[in-house]
Order: structure tokens, then sequence, then C-alpha cells
């Protein structure tokens, strides 16, 4: 496992992912998967499933990857990523691997809508087999390479182009579906959620390295914030990170084996969730006399939430 | 058996089983012409970041959250004998201009300020704002 322990010497690390990819200014993709990669220096294999990280970094003749990649569908990144895996593992039985000396690590990447929606079935599939990789979901919350559609990540409130604010619509409809319990319900051995804060780059770069040196399915779940189709000016995605963990709107914590779950980041003044929606663009219409029910409601819905984390957490389960 | 570059840039030599090693010239790390660092998305932007060594302390922040690895480090060996990152300047080729550096930059007056790409560098190094100013 890398140690990570400074900035100072982990910005060492020369970069496979690298610039020169077509992500808008300030997409937080490009941080995360900086962060994912640099947190290993053994070989990698990544697989990533279509969606804004696929199309901006692989646009012919260029590639952004320094590493071997799988160019796969939109709904089976991790069925990508564990047939490379297995046959991997299965050269390596027979000694024909081409590297044999080198530790290989395999990760996948997919969106919220490759992971939440499409890709579900083989994301829970490859973790039910037991392959031996790194799942990381770019959450941007909803279609973003598509123009912005809803998803089964899309917070309640949240205008997208299918869940559209007008006279009688306040935007999203259905909560966000817990995704980082419905893994660690599978029983993997690290599960966590991370999102590129100002203080969390070492959470979120020490969470991949832990994830990619434990043997079996991990996944992270990344909250990416999405310049463009949040509506927030590209300097700030960290702040919106930033605020998405010091409101709890999207805490972090890490599960180990399917029960052990550790709040990672337990803010000083837990700030009001309109902290948060008043940066966004995709949040304005909320703020209209008719609409203050629904913040009070996610209010009300995070501090639940938080509150069960804080206490399943003493608990130990 | 054919070699990482072979592979990398031909099909008909990828063998089964490979993965590859990272960089056309591992050691020197030396990246295929195909790798988007060497495309230009410099076109992009309207502001560029204009980087101030004399106030860096070399914290690395810019290093790690632009989306576009863009900070050019130097490996450096410190008083106590560990690596650390040194920066040494911005790939201009790769930067979009978004000013997250200069957001994260933590230094009292910034070490890093967004300025019109028409702006000289070394003229711009001249524009910076003194302690009293430092407010606005
Ligand atoms: C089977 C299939 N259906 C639809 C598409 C069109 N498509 C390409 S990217 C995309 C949206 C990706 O959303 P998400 O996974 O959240 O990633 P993001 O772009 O938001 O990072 C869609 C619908 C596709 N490529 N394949
Ligand atoms: S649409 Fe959003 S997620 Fe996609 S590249 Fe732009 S900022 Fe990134
Ligand atoms: S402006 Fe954005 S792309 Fe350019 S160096 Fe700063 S963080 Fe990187
Ligand atoms: S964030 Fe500012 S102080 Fe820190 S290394 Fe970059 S330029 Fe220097
Ligand atoms: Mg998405």
């Amino acid at each position: 496992m890398k140690n990570i322990t400074t900035l100072k010497e982990f910005a060492c690390t020369p970069d496979r992912f690298n610039g020169g990819h077509r992500l808008c200014p300030g997409c937080a993709h490009g941080m995360i998967v900086r962060e994912v990669i640099n947190a290993t220096d053994d070989d990698v294999v990544v697989s990533t499933a279509t969606g804004c990280l696929e199309v901006c970094t692989a646009i012919y003749p260029y590639t952004s990857w320094d590493v071997s990649w799988l160019h796969i569908g939109f709904e089976n990144a991790a069925a990508g990523i564990s047939g490379a895996e297995a046959m991997y593992k299965a050269l390596s039985r027979k000694n024909k691997s081409f590297n044999p000396d080198k530790n290989v690590k395999f990760v996948a990447f997919g969106g919220d809508g490759g992971t939440y929606d499409i890709g579900f079935q083989s994301l829970s599939g490859a973790t039910e087999r037991g392959h031996d990789f790194l799942y990381v979901c770019l959450d941007n919350e909803g279609y973003m390479n598509t123009g912005g559609q809803r998803s089964s990540a899309t917070p309640i409130g949240a205008h997208t182009t299918t869940s559209p604010r007008g006279r009688v619509s306040y935007g999203e409809k259905n909560r966000k579906k817990d995704l980082t319990m419905i893994m660690a319900a599978h029983g993997c051995p690290y599960v966590a959620t991370a999102t590129p804060g100002s203080k969390h780059w070492k959470d979120m770069a020490q969470k991949a390295a832990k994830a990619l040196s434990t043997v079996g399915p991990t996944f992270i779940n990344a909250l990416s914030p999405c310049t463009t189709e949040w509506k927030f000016k590209p300097e700030d995605t960290v702040e919106i990170s930033d605020l998405a963990v010091e409101t709890c709107m999207f805490p972090l914590y890490e599960i180990e084996d399917g029960h052990k779950l550790t709040i990672n980041y337990k803010p000083k003044n837990k700030l009001p969730v309109e902290e948060y929606l008043s940066k966004q663009g995709r949040f304005s219409h909320l703020f209209k006399p008719e609409n203050r029910w629904v913040i009070e409601e996610i209010q009300k819905e995070v501090d639940r939430y938080w509150e069960y984390l804080l206490r399943r957490e003493e608990a130990g389960v | 058996m054919a070699t990482p570059k072979e592979m990398m840039t031909t099909w008909d030599s990828i063998q089964f089983g490979a993965v590859l090693p990272s960089f056309e010239d591992p050691k020197n790390k030396v990246r295929s012409k195909f790798n988007s660092f060497n495309y230009k998305v410099a076109d992009w932007r309207v502001e560029k970041p204009v980087f101030n060594r004399n106030l860096c302390i070399d914290c690395d922040f810019c290093w790690v959250f632009c989306p576009d690895s863009c900070f050019e480090v130097e490996e450096v060996v410190n008083k106590r004998g560990k690596k650390q990152a040194k920066i040494v300047g911005i790939n201009y080729d790769l930067c979009k201009g978004c000013g997250v550096c200069v957001e994260v930059c933590p230094t009292p007056i910034k070490s890093l300020l967004m300025f019109s790409e028409f702006v000289d560098n070394d003229d711009a190094l001249k524009q910076w704002p003194k302690k009293e100013d430092k407010k606005d």
C-alpha cells in the first residue's frame, strides 16, 4: 500500500492521468481520477463506463491514460474489469502473464448513471463474484454527458432536464438512492465516500490507496461537483465539495467488511443545507417562498441521516 | 516479444495478458505522442493563472486540485532528507483557466492570480498586490 502522508511527498508522483482531456474547466472528475491513479505506484488496468470521463479522455487519436485502459459500454464497466482481472489471474496461474514480477491493480470508473442505474447489475454481479478490483463512482448526480438528465443519484429538489422546475414542479421528487450502503450490504471488504474538498485530499487519496491494497471488491462513491449542470462557477468546485461535507449533505465515511462504519470527518459546526444549495443554480428555485418547505424537508432528512451515521458508528455496527 | 512502445502504438503487437507499464519510456517518464499531454486546450481560456514563485510555500494544493494536471513540479530533498515537490511552473498548453488553483492557494497574498490572457506574465508579476491592498 502506498504510504500517503504529506502532500509535498504525494505531489512527487508522476501523473498517469494527464491533462489535455476535454472535461469542462473545473470539472471534479479530473481531480478525483488523478488522486485515485496517483494513490498507487503499481501498474493499473482501468475500465471506464461511457460518460463524461470516458468520452473526454479518449478523443482520437489521443488518450489521457498512461495505464492499460479498456473502452467499454455504459452499463458494463464492472463486468469489463472483472473479466480483465479474471483473465489476468488465469494467465498468471499458467505463468503466461506479460510482466509477472509486477503488481497489477484493477480499477473501474463509472458515472452515477453508469453505476446507480444502468451499470448496477454488472457492478452487483462483479461484487458478488468477489473479483479483486476497485470501483469508483463519479457521482455528479445526473446524466451530465448527455445534457443533464436525472438519475437515481439526483437529490430531491434538483432541477434537471427530466425533472424540470416550473410553475408546479420543484424539481426532482425522488430521494437519492443510498448506493454506498447498498454496496456495503454486498459484504464488500471496503466501501467509502469521498469528495475533493480542500481539507479532504488526503482522505480521498488514503481511501483509494486502502481500497487498492484490499483484496476483493471495493467501492468508493465520490461526489463530483459538475460546474456545467449544477450551475456554479468553475473556480468553486472545491468549495462546493467543502460545503457538501460541512452541511452533511455528503458525509465522509467508510465501512469495512460490510458493517464496521467509521465517520472520517465531523464538521465542527454543521452548516445549514442552504449554504450548499444556494451556491448552485440547480437549486435556485427552492428559495422561492412556495418552495421553501422543500429546503426544510431536505434539512430534516440530512439531520436524520447524520444522526443515524453517528449512532451506527458509536454502536460499532 | 514486443516492446511496451510497440504494444502502445500498434494493435498487432499487443500480447495477451500484457499490462502495459506506464509511460512509453518508463525510466525517463516519457509519454507517447498520442497522450493528450501533447494536445493543446489553451484556446479554451480567456484568463490564465500566473504563478509568483516568491510567495509560494510549496504546499502543493494547486497541484492536487488542478483537474488538468498543469502544475509542473521538481522533486527536491528537504532539510530532513525527505523528498518533496517544488512547483516550478504551469503547463499553459493544458490549462483551461478554471481558476481552481487560485481559489485553493492559501498564502496571505495569493501566489497564484488570474490575469487576462493578453497580459504578459512579467507585467502581471509587477502588478501583484502588496500587503496593504490584499483585501481586494
Ligand atoms: C446503453 C447506452 N445508453 C445510452 C447511452 C448514451 N449516454 C452516453 S453518456 C450518458 C450519460 C452518462 O451519465 P453518467 O453515467 O452519470 O456519467 P456523467 O457523464 O454524468 O459523468 C448516456 C445516457 C450510451 N452510451 N449507452
Ligand atoms: S458536464 Fe459536468 S461532469 Fe461533464 S465534463 Fe462538464 S463539468 Fe464535468
Ligand atoms: S486555472 Fe484550472 S486548469 Fe489552469 S492551472 Fe489552474 S486549476 Fe489548472
Ligand atoms: S497553492 Fe499556492 S502556495 Fe501552494 S504550492 Fe500552489 S502556488 Fe504555492
Ligand atoms: Mg453523472
